[in-house]
């Protein structure tokens, strides 16, 4: 059902764990029903300098966290904000179809860490 | 631990055995002839085709002519409950709300057609109740359907109370037993059945065929109109192979009855045992009235489709009762019924056990499910203190 990538990455996740002094956490599905995960960002002078995930799902939403926090290290919050639900699919080397909404997870849990971390930067500029 | 191939699917379909597909060879090969040839070709295959019918009826207690074969389990309930439904044309029809699809669908379907339905409910272990059944009987009800076991939680039903019940108030009563035949001793005569559903391939015969129990003189409209094969039930030239295949099959694995079914549950139990072992691992289902071969648990904080995905990953073949591939992350009616929360029923698994499983293959999974289990805890950002 799978591709050997989703597989590996599900079975190798990259960037397990949290960030105890993250800059910005982001979140996104419902605790109560499905897939969910949480991304934690480290970032310095606008550049993601780490990241870990966690993830409550398929092995869809799994590999997609995982995929994500490796494309994203690195790049600037700009560029990350670009990445986009079928950027994930893609460097998965592709989704079953009936699985692709799963991939949506992670990139829309890293846009909301990253308005996470615009408003508070937003908030600290005003103070 | 070395990797080995574990089937513990068996609710899903069976491996064909050895002797019936020695047995169905010749049907592929020189027993070609149609059933309803008047040469000796067709004769010959005639004569066979019988016999297997024979050998069913016998294996279930039944009468040759109240057997009628078909395409499978869905097949079966089609004509039993659609049947039943033209015939009357209008009326009440009573079933549960864990139905197997080819039940539960056939019913929404048959209320788009202005018959009315009562489905059901079931407790947290998944029966129903005599009250509430006997209570919903009305005067213009004329059919019961209720699963003689579940597919996906495996709890029994009580059928002979159910049957009881049925006759006191004169309504037929059906029902799918493709779950338990082959698997439970069953005695179609004294539980007041008018139908019941079988389906080969969940009893180690092949894919594609099953049959349908139609007590005699009980009348139902045909839904196919053909050639007047099955007397005129189910036209349409004859699945000679298959056919022979599910004869010999239910006959073997009624044959091995009861000591197989207590075989096991042996091993089932011991399965159930170590599995809530594990913290907040929760059994689904009746404790005792239940399939033989049937384990459904839920691990808490993680998802069904990904310990299936790590099970396969060690060679282990399952199945989960929710998935998030349909496009809804709704769990499955079964789970939902018996009153699982959203995130029990999402970390559901079924372990169906049969022909083949042996203790080692238990303890095999019983080592690989715990380290499973903690990493996929360990990834989770739901824990118990936020659930
Ligand atoms: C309870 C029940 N009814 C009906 C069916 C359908 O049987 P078949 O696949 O032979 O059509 C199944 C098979 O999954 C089943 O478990
Ligand atoms: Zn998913």
């Amino acid at each position: 059902m799978y591709n050997e990538k989703v597989v590996e990455h599900f079975n190798n996740p990259r960037n397990v764990g949290e960030l105890p002094d993250a800059d910005a956490i982001g979140e996104n599905g419902s605790f109560k029903c499905g897939d969910t995960m949480k991304i934690y960002l480290k970032v310095k002078d606008g550049i993601i300098e780490d990241v870990r995930f966690q993830t409550y799902g398929c092995g869809a939403a799994i590999a997609s966290s995982s995929m994500l926090t490796e494309i994203i290290k690195g790049k600037t919050i700009d560029e990350a904000l670009q990445v986009s639900n079928q950027d994930v699919a893609d460097e998965l080397g592709g989704l079953p179809p009936l699985k692709l909404h799963c991939s949506n997870l992670a990139a829309d849990a890293l846009h909301d860490a990253i308005a996470n971390y615009k408003k508070k930067q937003g908030s600290v500029v005003k103070d | 631990m070395n990797k080995k191939n574990v089937y513990m699917d068996h609710g899903a379909t069976t491996p064909v055995r050895q002797e019936v597909l020695e047995a169905m060879l010749p049907f592929f090969s020189e027993l070609y002839g149609n059933p309803s040839s008047l040469h000796a070709k067709g004769r010959d295959v005639r004569k066979a085709f019988e016999e297997a019918r024979r050998v069913t009826a016998a294996s279930l207690g039944v009468e040759p002519d109240e057997i009628y074969f078909t395409s499978g389990g869905t097949e079966s309930n089609n004509i039993a409950l659609r049947g039943a439904a033209k015939k009357h044309g209008s009326g009440h029809i009573i079933t549960s709300s864990i139905e197997h699809h080819a039940v539960l669908d056939v019913c929404k379907d048959l209320e788009k057609q202005g018959f009315s339905v009562t489905y059901l409910p079931v407790d947290k272990y998944g029966l129903i109740s005599m009250e509430e059944f006997e209570s919903s009987i009305k005067p213009e009800t004329f059919l019961v359907s209720i699963m003689a076991a579940n597919n996906e939680i495996g709890t029994v039903q009580p059928i002979s109370e159910i049957g009881a019940i049925a006759e006191k108030h004169k309504i037929l009563f059906h029902t799918d037993a493709v779950q338990v035949v082959g698997q439970m001793p069953l005695n179609i005569k004294e539980l007041n059945l008018d139908f019941l559903s079988l389906s080969a391939h969940k009893f180690n015969g092949p894919k594609g065929v099953g049959a349908l129990y139609k007590r005699k003189g009980v009348k139902i409209d045909p839904l196919y109109h053909g050639g007047g094969q099955e007397r005129k039930l189910r036209p349409g030239t004859e699945n000679v192979p298959g056919v022979i295949g599910l004869s010999k099959a239910l006959e073997l694995a009624v044959g091995e009855l009861p000591q197989k079914a207590e075989e096991l549950a042996k091993l089932r139990n011991r399965l159930i045992e170590g599995l809530v072992r594990i913290d907040d691992v929760v059994l689904n289902g009746h404790p005792e009235k239940r399939l033989p071969g049937n384990v459904n648990v839920s691990f808490k904080y993680i998802e069904g489709e990904s310990v299936l995905l790590s099970l396969d990953l060690h060679g282990i073949a399952a199945s989960s009762g929710s998935a998030c591939s349909s496009g809804s992350l709704d769990p499955s009616h079964v789970l939902s019924a018996i009153g699982l929360d959203h995130q029990t029923a999402h970390g559901s698994i079924r372990f169906s056990l049969g022909r083949g499983n042996a203790e080692e293959d238990i303890d095999y999974v019983l080592d690989i499910i715990p380290s499973i289990v903690d990493r996929l805890r360990q990834m989770s950002p739901i824990r118990k203190e936020s659930c």
